[in-house]
């Protein structure tokens, strides 16, 4: 039976054991935001040994490009991306530690093998919901490539940002548990 | 002959562009209402009631309903008595989605040029417009904001006359099934079929401008849309793709005559946040 969890990051590795396909989770703490650009600058950095713009061990990045803040507001709308896209960057990242993803849509393979190398998890943000999801953000602030805009790398402090368990570290995938049930 | 000035079309575009990204249609409230009470997965349930919250949500905060506000796809039926002045008609669009981004605290999500630089042009112009001259002294205005993750789950796919109805529905079906959790279903699927090779893309995008409400007019192609729509369904990709009943809210169907040799088909995939929004001047 799916249960509800609440953690705080940086996430520790006997509470990151515990999860499984399908729990409901909130999450508290810093967060960092990274999609497509970001990652391929981040990825540069690794492969030229260089140090990135904050640490990444025990951290969890979240896949999306945020609307502009409204006024009085610390981020606009906010929902994941499609997570298929950073892919070809998500091993590098989680050999360096990080610990886990948000977005949306299912994982290759190759990074849901890197998940049970790494002992790393991926939650499933829910696409569209992003009022939903920016109220949980309190407050955020881009700590690298201002150039890019939306796509620039922001810490958040969330509370409770709502997520579920995508893949655990055991190699189990919802998107495929979940449609081989329901298939008619 | 009725004289319009452009200028009058770019607060029209700006209220359409904010509007359509704050309201969801009370069609898909309606659909989503609907598939949640027939809803299996749990999961699936809850995250259609989390869509729920979040269309209640954008609406009283007035934020967008999702991060990716969209390119902005704009639709044009120019009346042909209608005489424009003042300036450039597609500049004065463009300015409507300029200040409607900007105002409305919308992303920019264009870039400048596809693959090698990909600079974002930072206010989310040029927008993609259509324009069909009909009759009369009227503009109707129609502004469709268009996300990248459903969008990038659509294909166009020149099929044999041999291949048949049956063809159609398979080409559909397993497009929708390989698009998985990806384009954030539960989905509306824009179909269009004939044409030529560009014409049924477009078709295809037109057809998502349907209310979730309406049946295809046509009882023939009525028929083809539920029986796609039940295919789908029964895939078993869900909510967001984590597995359920609810994977298309509606199938929608334009078709155009074509070629003797030919039988183009696309499909156009839309997200649950179908949104529309439009005017007449």
């Amino acid at each position: 039976m799916p249960k509800t969890k609440y953690l705080q990051t940086p996430l520790k590795e006997d509470e990151l054991a515990q999860l499984q396909i399908g729990d409901k989770v909130f999450i508290t703490g810093i967060i960092y935001t990274g999609r497509d650009a970001a990652h391929k600058r981040l990825v540069e950095l690794l492969e030229k040994n260089e140090e990135l713009p904050f640490d990444i061990k025990g951290q969890v990045i979240y896949y999306v490009g945020p609307a502009p803040a409204p006024p009085g507001k610390p981020i606009g709308s906010a929902g994941p991306t499609t997570s298929y896209r950073m892919d070809p960057y998500a091993p590098a990242l989680l050999d360096a530690g990080l610990k886990a993803m948000i977005g949306k849509g299912p994982r290759s393979q190759l990074v849901i093998d890197s998940m049970v190398k790494n002992k790393a998890v991926y939650f499933a943000a829910i696409g569209g919901a992003a009022v939903v999801v920016a109220e949980s953000i309190k407050e955020a602030k881009v700590i690298a490539y201002e150039d890019l805009g939306t796509e620039a790398i922001r810490e958040l402090r969330v509370e409770n940002f709502p997520c579920i368990v995508a893949n655990d570290i055991y190699g189990k995938d919802i998107y495929q548990e979940g449609v081989e049930k329901y298939k008619r | 002959m009725r004289q319009i000035d452009v200028k009058e079309i770019i607060p029209v575009i700006r209220k359409l562009c904010i509007d359509a990204n704050y309201y969801i249609g009370e069609d898909v409230i309606k659909k989503i209402k609907e598939f949640y009470e027939k809803e299996e997965s749990e999961t699936g349930k809850e995250v259609l009631s989390i869509l729920l919250e979040n269309y209640e949500l954008s609406a009283k905060e007035k934020m967008p309903i999702c991060q990716d506000t969209g390119v902005a796809v704009v639709f044009i039926e120019l009346g042909q008595d209608v005489h424009l002045v003042g300036g450039d008609f597609v500049e004065a669009i463009n300015e409507g989605v300029r200040q409607g981004y900007k105002d409305g605290y919308l992303r920019k999500s264009m870039v400048d040029d596809p693959i090698i630089e990909r600079k974002n042009t930072k206010d989310n112009t040029p927008a993609l417009i259509y324009t069909d001259i009909v009759p009369g002294d009227k503009i109707k205005i129609t502004v469709a904001p268009k996300g990248g993750g459903s969008e990038n789950m659509s294909e166009v796919k020149m099929m044999k006359a041999a291949d048949g109805i049956e063809g159609v529905v398979d080409f559909v079906v397993d497009r929708i099934s390989r698009s998985g959790g990806n384009p954030c279903p539960p989905v509306v699927v824009g179909i269009g079929l004939g044409g030529d090779f560009e014409q049924s893309a477009l078709l295809a995008k037109k057809s998502l401008l349907r209310s979730l409400d309406q049946k295809n007019p046509d009882p023939k192609w009525a028929k083809v849309e539920e029986e796609i729509l039940e295919k789908i369904n029964n895939l078993g990709i869900g909510p967001q793709g984590l597995g359920g009943r609810t994977t298309a809210l509606g199938v929608f169907i334009l078709s155009k005559p074509c070629h003797i040799a030919s039988m183009p088909v696309a499909v156009n995939v839309q997200c649950h946040a179908a949104r529309h929004k439009s005017a007449v001047i």
